[in-house]
Protein backbone atom coordinates (compact mmCIF):
# COMPACT_ATOMS: atom_id res chain seq x y z
CA UNK A 1 0.00 0.00 0.00
CA UNK A 2 2.90 2.21 1.26
CA UNK A 3 4.56 1.43 -2.46
CA UNK A 4 1.22 2.32 -3.94
CA UNK A 5 1.25 5.56 -2.33
CA UNK A 6 4.69 6.48 -3.49
CA UNK A 7 3.91 5.90 -7.02
CA UNK A 8 1.25 8.15 -7.38
CA UNK A 9 2.59 10.80 -5.22
CA UNK A 10 6.02 10.63 -7.54
CA UNK A 11 3.71 10.74 -10.83
CA UNK A 12 1.67 13.61 -9.91
CA UNK A 13 5.20 15.45 -8.90
CA UNK A 14 6.56 14.70 -11.78
CA UNK A 15 3.60 15.87 -14.01
CA UNK A 16 2.76 18.80 -12.13
CA UNK A 17 5.21 20.20 -9.75
CA UNK A 18 8.44 19.27 -11.00
CA UNK A 19 6.93 19.15 -14.48
CA UNK A 20 10.15 19.24 -16.76
CA UNK A 21 9.44 21.88 -19.29
CA UNK A 22 8.09 24.53 -16.97
CA UNK A 23 10.15 23.75 -13.67
CA UNK A 24 13.61 21.81 -15.01
CA UNK A 25 14.04 23.76 -18.62
CA UNK A 26 14.09 20.63 -20.39
CA UNK A 27 13.23 19.60 -24.11
CA UNK A 28 12.12 23.96 -24.47
CA UNK A 29 13.73 23.41 -27.95
CA UNK A 30 11.32 21.03 -29.65
CA UNK A 31 8.29 22.93 -27.21
CA UNK A 32 8.93 26.32 -29.19
CA UNK A 33 9.69 24.27 -32.33
CA UNK A 34 7.26 21.76 -33.04
CA UNK A 35 4.11 23.77 -30.58
CA UNK A 36 2.72 25.27 -33.80
CA UNK A 37 -0.03 22.85 -33.88
CA UNK A 38 -1.93 20.88 -31.76
CA UNK A 39 -2.13 17.28 -33.99
CA UNK A 40 1.48 17.96 -34.48
CA UNK A 41 2.03 18.54 -30.73
CA UNK A 42 -0.05 15.62 -29.48
CA UNK A 43 1.70 13.31 -31.70
CA UNK A 44 5.55 14.71 -30.83
CA UNK A 45 4.14 14.45 -27.27
CA UNK A 46 3.38 10.72 -27.82
CA UNK A 47 6.57 10.08 -29.26
CA UNK A 48 8.69 11.70 -26.15
CA UNK A 49 6.62 9.74 -23.81
CA UNK A 50 7.53 6.30 -25.42
CA UNK A 51 11.15 7.30 -25.83
CA UNK A 52 11.82 8.64 -22.06
CA UNK A 53 9.74 5.89 -20.74
CA UNK A 54 12.09 3.23 -22.66
CA UNK A 55 15.08 4.95 -21.85
CA UNK A 56 14.14 5.75 -18.43
CA UNK A 57 14.24 2.46 -17.32
CA UNK A 58 16.89 1.28 -19.80
CA UNK A 59 19.20 3.79 -18.47
CA UNK A 60 17.81 2.94 -14.74
CA UNK A 61 18.90 -0.61 -14.79
CA UNK A 62 22.40 -0.14 -16.75
CA UNK A 63 23.25 2.52 -14.06
CA UNK A 64 22.46 0.71 -11.56
CA UNK A 65 23.55 -2.99 -12.37
CA UNK A 66 26.45 -2.39 -14.64
CA UNK A 67 28.00 0.88 -14.10
CA UNK A 68 27.95 1.42 -9.91
CA UNK A 69 29.28 -2.08 -9.24
CA UNK A 70 31.73 -1.79 -11.60
CA UNK A 71 32.60 1.26 -10.94
CA UNK A 72 32.62 3.06 -14.27
CA UNK A 73 30.64 6.13 -14.00
CA UNK A 74 32.59 7.80 -15.87
CA UNK A 75 30.98 5.99 -19.09
CA UNK A 76 27.68 6.84 -17.83
CA UNK A 77 26.93 9.92 -20.33
CA UNK A 78 27.73 7.86 -23.17
CA UNK A 79 26.21 5.29 -22.21
CA UNK A 80 22.98 7.11 -21.97
CA UNK A 81 23.35 8.92 -25.17
CA UNK A 82 23.27 5.53 -26.90
CA UNK A 83 20.57 4.09 -24.86
CA UNK A 84 18.85 6.83 -26.38
CA UNK A 85 19.62 7.12 -29.51
CA UNK A 86 18.26 3.28 -29.91
CA UNK A 87 15.52 4.32 -28.34
CA UNK A 88 14.41 6.76 -31.38
CA UNK A 89 15.49 4.58 -33.91
CA UNK A 90 12.79 2.12 -33.01
CA UNK A 91 10.38 5.35 -32.96
CA UNK A 92 11.22 6.56 -36.13
CA UNK A 93 10.77 3.27 -38.04
CA UNK A 94 7.87 2.81 -36.33
CA UNK A 95 6.35 6.35 -37.17
CA UNK A 96 7.91 5.76 -41.11
CA UNK A 97 6.06 2.76 -41.50
CA UNK A 98 2.64 3.11 -39.64
CA UNK A 99 2.05 6.89 -39.63
CA UNK A 100 3.74 8.16 -42.97
CA UNK A 101 1.83 11.58 -43.00
CA UNK A 102 2.84 12.18 -39.63
CA UNK A 103 6.99 11.41 -40.40
CA UNK A 104 6.51 14.03 -43.44
CA UNK A 105 5.07 16.51 -40.98
CA UNK A 106 7.69 16.29 -38.73
CA UNK A 107 10.77 16.08 -40.41
CA UNK A 108 14.54 16.76 -38.59
CA UNK A 109 12.36 16.80 -35.29
CA UNK A 110 12.14 13.50 -34.94
CA UNK A 111 15.35 12.41 -35.17
CA UNK A 112 16.32 15.24 -32.74
CA UNK A 113 14.60 13.81 -30.16
CA UNK A 114 17.76 11.75 -29.76
CA UNK A 115 18.96 15.49 -28.83
CA UNK A 116 16.37 16.39 -26.48
CA UNK A 117 17.26 17.43 -22.92
CA UNK A 118 14.66 16.62 -21.48
CA UNK A 119 15.16 12.85 -22.41
CA UNK A 120 18.88 12.79 -20.93
CA UNK A 121 18.04 15.25 -18.50
CA UNK A 122 15.61 12.89 -16.58
CA UNK A 123 18.31 9.78 -16.88
CA UNK A 124 20.46 12.56 -15.11
CA UNK A 125 17.56 13.14 -12.41
CA UNK A 126 16.71 9.61 -11.78
CA UNK A 127 20.41 9.52 -10.39
CA UNK A 128 20.47 12.89 -8.90
CA UNK A 129 17.05 11.71 -6.93
CA UNK A 130 18.55 8.34 -5.98
CA UNK A 131 15.53 6.76 -7.13
CA UNK A 132 16.43 2.95 -5.53
CA UNK A 133 13.53 1.41 -6.53
CA UNK A 134 12.39 -0.13 -10.15
CA UNK A 135 8.83 0.61 -10.31
CA UNK A 136 9.37 3.58 -8.77
CA UNK A 137 12.10 4.86 -11.73
CA UNK A 138 9.71 3.33 -14.62
CA UNK A 139 6.90 6.01 -13.24
CA UNK A 140 8.92 8.96 -13.06
CA UNK A 141 10.21 8.39 -16.44
CA UNK A 142 6.72 7.61 -17.71
CA UNK A 143 5.70 10.71 -15.94
CA UNK A 144 7.37 13.07 -17.24
CA UNK A 145 6.45 12.35 -20.81
CA UNK A 146 3.07 12.41 -19.85
CA UNK A 147 3.93 15.95 -18.09
CA UNK A 148 5.70 17.15 -21.45
CA UNK A 149 2.97 16.08 -23.60
CA UNK A 150 0.69 17.93 -21.01
CA UNK A 151 3.03 21.29 -21.01
CA UNK A 152 3.71 21.01 -24.72
CA UNK A 153 -0.28 20.48 -25.94
CA UNK A 154 -1.14 23.42 -23.62
CA UNK A 155 1.27 26.01 -25.76
CA UNK A 156 -0.30 24.58 -28.92
CA UNK A 157 -3.48 25.15 -27.71
CA UNK A 158 -2.55 29.03 -26.80
CA UNK A 159 -0.32 29.88 -29.61
CA UNK A 160 -3.36 28.72 -31.97
CA UNK A 161 -5.21 31.38 -30.68
CA UNK A 162 -1.99 33.82 -30.27
CA UNK A 163 -2.14 34.14 -34.17
CA UNK A 164 -4.97 36.12 -34.54
CA UNK A 165 -4.49 38.14 -31.33
CA UNK A 166 -2.91 41.63 -31.75
CA UNK A 167 1.12 41.05 -30.60
CA UNK A 168 3.64 44.28 -31.18
CA UNK A 169 5.28 43.88 -34.11
CA UNK A 170 8.37 42.99 -32.51
CA UNK A 171 7.43 40.69 -29.86
CA UNK A 172 6.04 38.89 -32.71
CA UNK A 173 7.22 34.75 -32.65
CA UNK A 174 9.27 33.13 -30.73
CA UNK A 175 9.19 36.56 -27.84
CA UNK A 176 5.93 36.38 -27.17
CA UNK A 177 5.78 32.50 -26.99
CA UNK A 178 8.53 32.97 -24.39
CA UNK A 179 6.07 35.17 -22.49
CA UNK A 180 3.45 33.48 -22.33
CA UNK A 181 5.90 30.10 -21.10
CA UNK A 182 6.77 32.16 -18.48
CA UNK A 183 3.09 33.50 -17.18
CA UNK A 184 2.41 29.51 -17.80
CA UNK A 185 4.93 28.80 -15.55
CA UNK A 186 4.01 31.05 -12.86
CA UNK A 187 0.87 29.05 -12.78
CA UNK A 188 2.30 26.03 -12.48
CA UNK A 189 4.39 27.20 -9.59
CA UNK A 190 1.28 27.49 -7.81
CA UNK A 191 1.19 23.26 -7.52
CA UNK A 192 4.43 23.72 -5.46
CA UNK A 193 2.76 23.13 -2.25
CA UNK A 194 0.77 20.62 -2.95
CA UNK A 195 3.11 17.65 -2.39
CA UNK A 196 5.81 18.20 0.37
CA UNK B 1 25.16 31.95 -46.75
CA UNK B 2 27.43 30.09 -48.37
CA UNK B 3 30.02 32.51 -50.28
CA UNK B 4 30.55 34.61 -47.02
CA UNK B 5 31.14 31.47 -44.80
CA UNK B 6 34.53 31.78 -47.03
CA UNK B 7 35.52 34.66 -45.20
CA UNK B 8 37.46 33.60 -42.37
CA UNK B 9 36.55 37.16 -40.45
CA UNK B 10 33.18 37.33 -41.26
CA UNK B 11 32.65 33.24 -40.09
CA UNK B 12 34.30 33.85 -36.82
CA UNK B 13 31.84 37.29 -36.33
CA UNK B 14 28.84 35.58 -37.85
CA UNK B 15 28.13 34.43 -34.34
CA UNK B 16 28.53 37.28 -32.20
CA UNK B 17 25.53 38.76 -33.78
CA UNK B 18 24.36 38.19 -37.39
CA UNK B 19 23.46 34.54 -36.13
CA UNK B 20 24.11 34.93 -32.91
CA UNK B 21 22.79 31.87 -31.17
CA UNK B 22 20.30 32.23 -28.66
CA UNK B 23 18.93 35.56 -30.11
CA UNK B 24 18.31 34.57 -34.07
CA UNK B 25 18.88 30.64 -34.32
CA UNK B 26 17.46 29.61 -31.28
CA UNK B 27 19.44 27.02 -30.24
CA UNK B 28 20.77 25.83 -26.97
CA UNK B 29 17.69 27.75 -25.21
CA UNK B 30 17.65 25.24 -22.02
CA UNK B 31 21.01 26.33 -20.27
CA UNK B 32 19.90 29.46 -21.49
CA UNK B 33 17.11 29.59 -19.40
CA UNK B 34 18.06 27.69 -16.90
CA UNK B 35 21.43 28.59 -15.42
CA UNK B 36 21.48 32.17 -16.19
CA UNK B 37 20.01 33.19 -12.65
CA UNK B 38 23.51 34.63 -12.09
CA UNK B 39 26.72 36.33 -13.79
CA UNK B 40 29.04 33.78 -12.55
CA UNK B 41 27.14 30.44 -13.20
CA UNK B 42 26.39 32.02 -16.87
CA UNK B 43 29.74 32.75 -17.39
CA UNK B 44 30.67 29.10 -16.05
CA UNK B 45 27.88 27.34 -18.62
CA UNK B 46 29.08 29.60 -21.45
CA UNK B 47 32.80 29.05 -21.49
CA UNK B 48 32.45 25.19 -20.91
CA UNK B 49 30.01 24.79 -23.81
CA UNK B 50 32.79 26.72 -25.01
CA UNK B 51 35.20 24.54 -24.83
CA UNK B 52 32.85 21.50 -25.75
CA UNK B 53 32.13 23.37 -29.16
CA UNK B 54 35.87 24.17 -29.59
CA UNK B 55 36.95 20.22 -29.44
CA UNK B 56 33.67 18.44 -31.12
CA UNK B 57 34.36 21.27 -33.81
CA UNK B 58 37.59 19.79 -34.41
CA UNK B 59 37.11 16.29 -34.06
CA UNK B 60 33.99 16.10 -36.07
CA UNK B 61 35.57 18.33 -39.13
CA UNK B 62 38.44 16.57 -38.52
CA UNK B 63 36.64 13.03 -39.29
CA UNK B 64 33.91 14.30 -41.84
CA UNK B 65 35.28 12.36 -44.72
CA UNK B 66 34.40 9.00 -43.13
CA UNK B 67 30.57 10.04 -41.62
CA UNK B 68 28.06 7.99 -42.91
CA UNK B 69 24.50 10.30 -43.03
CA UNK B 70 22.29 7.92 -41.12
CA UNK B 71 24.71 7.38 -38.23
CA UNK B 72 26.00 10.76 -38.09
CA UNK B 73 23.89 12.65 -35.26
CA UNK B 74 24.91 9.61 -32.81
CA UNK B 75 29.01 10.10 -33.89
CA UNK B 76 28.38 13.31 -33.18
CA UNK B 77 26.43 12.95 -29.60
CA UNK B 78 29.31 10.48 -29.27
CA UNK B 79 32.11 12.82 -29.25
CA UNK B 80 30.27 15.29 -27.57
CA UNK B 81 29.77 13.63 -24.56
CA UNK B 82 33.35 12.45 -24.83
CA UNK B 83 34.24 15.96 -24.04
CA UNK B 84 31.43 16.75 -22.14
CA UNK B 85 32.82 13.96 -19.60
CA UNK B 86 35.52 15.82 -19.39
CA UNK B 87 34.53 19.36 -18.54
CA UNK B 88 32.43 17.58 -15.85
CA UNK B 89 35.24 15.97 -14.25
CA UNK B 90 37.39 18.76 -14.34
CA UNK B 91 34.63 21.11 -12.87
CA UNK B 92 34.10 18.88 -9.81
CA UNK B 93 37.66 18.84 -9.61
CA UNK B 94 38.33 22.68 -9.55
CA UNK B 95 34.84 24.62 -8.66
CA UNK B 96 32.91 21.76 -6.91
CA UNK B 97 30.31 24.41 -5.51
CA UNK B 98 29.95 25.85 -9.84
CA UNK B 99 29.47 21.73 -10.25
CA UNK B 100 26.82 20.98 -7.40
CA UNK B 101 25.12 24.70 -8.50
CA UNK B 102 24.70 23.89 -12.46
CA UNK B 103 23.96 19.99 -11.34
CA UNK B 104 22.52 18.26 -14.43
CA UNK B 105 23.12 21.36 -17.08
CA UNK B 106 26.37 20.63 -17.43
CA UNK B 107 26.44 16.70 -18.80
CA UNK B 108 22.92 18.29 -20.59
CA UNK B 109 25.54 19.96 -22.95
CA UNK B 110 25.72 16.83 -25.00
CA UNK B 111 22.63 17.05 -26.29
CA UNK B 112 22.65 21.64 -26.77
CA UNK B 113 21.53 21.74 -29.91
CA UNK B 114 23.67 24.47 -31.16
CA UNK B 115 26.69 22.21 -30.59
CA UNK B 116 25.06 19.58 -32.22
CA UNK B 117 24.00 22.52 -35.12
CA UNK B 118 27.32 23.66 -35.45
CA UNK B 119 28.32 20.01 -36.03
CA UNK B 120 26.42 19.28 -38.44
CA UNK B 121 25.81 22.66 -40.17
CA UNK B 122 29.30 23.88 -40.09
CA UNK B 123 32.39 21.22 -39.08
CA UNK B 124 30.96 18.09 -41.31
CA UNK B 125 30.82 20.19 -44.43
CA UNK B 126 33.95 22.48 -43.69
CA UNK B 127 37.90 22.38 -43.42
CA UNK B 128 39.65 22.82 -40.07
CA UNK B 129 40.54 26.36 -39.90
CA UNK B 130 36.82 27.59 -40.56
CA UNK B 131 35.58 24.96 -38.50
CA UNK B 132 37.92 26.04 -35.53
CA UNK B 133 36.86 30.27 -36.19
CA UNK B 134 32.67 28.96 -36.21
CA UNK B 135 33.34 27.28 -32.77
CA UNK B 136 35.06 30.50 -31.50
CA UNK B 137 32.82 32.95 -32.62
CA UNK B 138 29.70 30.76 -32.18
CA UNK B 139 30.71 30.22 -28.23
CA UNK B 140 31.59 33.59 -27.85
CA UNK B 141 28.27 34.82 -28.84
CA UNK B 142 26.97 32.18 -26.52
CA UNK B 143 28.88 33.16 -24.14
CA UNK B 144 28.08 36.98 -24.36
CA UNK B 145 24.22 36.20 -24.58
CA UNK B 146 23.89 34.04 -21.36
CA UNK B 147 26.11 36.71 -20.00
CA UNK B 148 23.79 39.54 -20.71
CA UNK B 149 20.95 37.88 -19.47
CA UNK B 150 22.76 36.75 -16.01
CA UNK B 151 23.60 40.33 -15.67
CA UNK B 152 19.74 41.65 -16.32
CA UNK B 153 18.97 38.76 -13.96
CA UNK B 154 21.40 38.83 -10.93
CA UNK B 155 20.88 42.64 -10.54
CA UNK B 156 16.80 42.25 -10.65
CA UNK B 157 16.29 39.61 -8.42
CA UNK B 158 19.55 40.56 -6.14
CA UNK B 159 20.55 43.62 -6.73
CA UNK B 160 24.21 41.74 -7.45
CA UNK B 161 26.63 41.72 -9.91
CA UNK B 162 28.78 38.63 -9.54
CA UNK B 163 27.94 38.89 -5.44
CA UNK B 164 29.08 42.61 -5.28
CA UNK B 165 26.10 44.65 -4.13
CA UNK B 166 25.82 47.51 -6.71
CA UNK B 167 22.39 48.53 -5.57
CA UNK B 168 21.33 49.33 -1.85
CA UNK B 169 20.28 46.16 0.25
CA UNK B 170 16.59 45.32 -0.73
CA UNK B 171 16.05 47.85 -2.86
CA UNK B 172 16.12 45.98 -6.55
CA UNK B 173 14.79 42.24 -5.25
CA UNK B 174 12.09 41.42 -7.26
CA UNK B 175 12.33 37.09 -6.43
CA UNK B 176 10.54 36.33 -9.37
CA UNK B 177 13.41 37.00 -11.24
CA UNK B 178 15.51 34.35 -9.92
CA UNK B 179 13.04 32.04 -10.99
CA UNK B 180 11.63 29.81 -14.04
CA UNK B 181 9.08 32.75 -14.73
CA UNK B 182 12.73 35.27 -14.93
CA UNK B 183 14.57 33.19 -16.92
CA UNK B 184 11.14 33.02 -19.94
CA UNK B 185 10.22 36.65 -19.18
CA UNK B 186 13.64 38.16 -19.29
CA UNK B 187 14.57 36.61 -22.37
CA UNK B 188 11.38 36.89 -24.25
CA UNK B 189 11.65 40.83 -23.50
CA UNK B 190 15.26 40.57 -24.91
CA UNK B 191 14.55 39.16 -28.08
CA UNK B 192 11.65 41.77 -28.72
CA UNK B 193 14.93 44.16 -28.18
CA UNK B 194 17.12 42.46 -30.75
CA UNK B 195 14.08 41.83 -33.09
CA UNK B 196 13.07 46.00 -32.86
CA UNK B 197 17.10 46.85 -33.26
CA UNK B 198 17.56 44.41 -36.45
CA UNK B 199 14.37 45.87 -38.07
CA UNK B 200 15.80 49.49 -37.72
CA UNK B 201 19.27 48.21 -39.50
CA UNK B 202 17.14 46.82 -42.10
CA UNK B 203 15.75 49.91 -43.12
CA UNK B 204 18.73 51.57 -43.18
Amino acid sequence: MELLQTLILSFLSIVIVNNLVFSKFLGICPYLGVSGRLDMAFGMGMAVTFVVTLSGTMTWLIDNFILMPMNIEVMRYVCFILVIAGAVQLVEMYVRKFFPTLYESFGIFLALITTNCAILGLCLFLHLWGVSNFLNALVLSFGSGVGFTMAICIMAGIRENLDLADVPESLKGAPITLITAGILSLAFMGFNGMIK
Amino acid sequence: MSNEKTNPLSVFLNGLWKENPVFVLLLGMCPTLAVTGDLASSLTMGLSATFVLFCSNVVVSLIRSLLKPHIRILMFTLTISTFVTIVDLILKAYLPEMSAKLGPYIPLIIVNCLIICRAEACASKQKLGIAVLDALGMGLGFTLTLSALGIVREILSYGTVLGFAIAPEGSLSIFGFALPVGAFITLGFMLGIVNIINRKKAKE
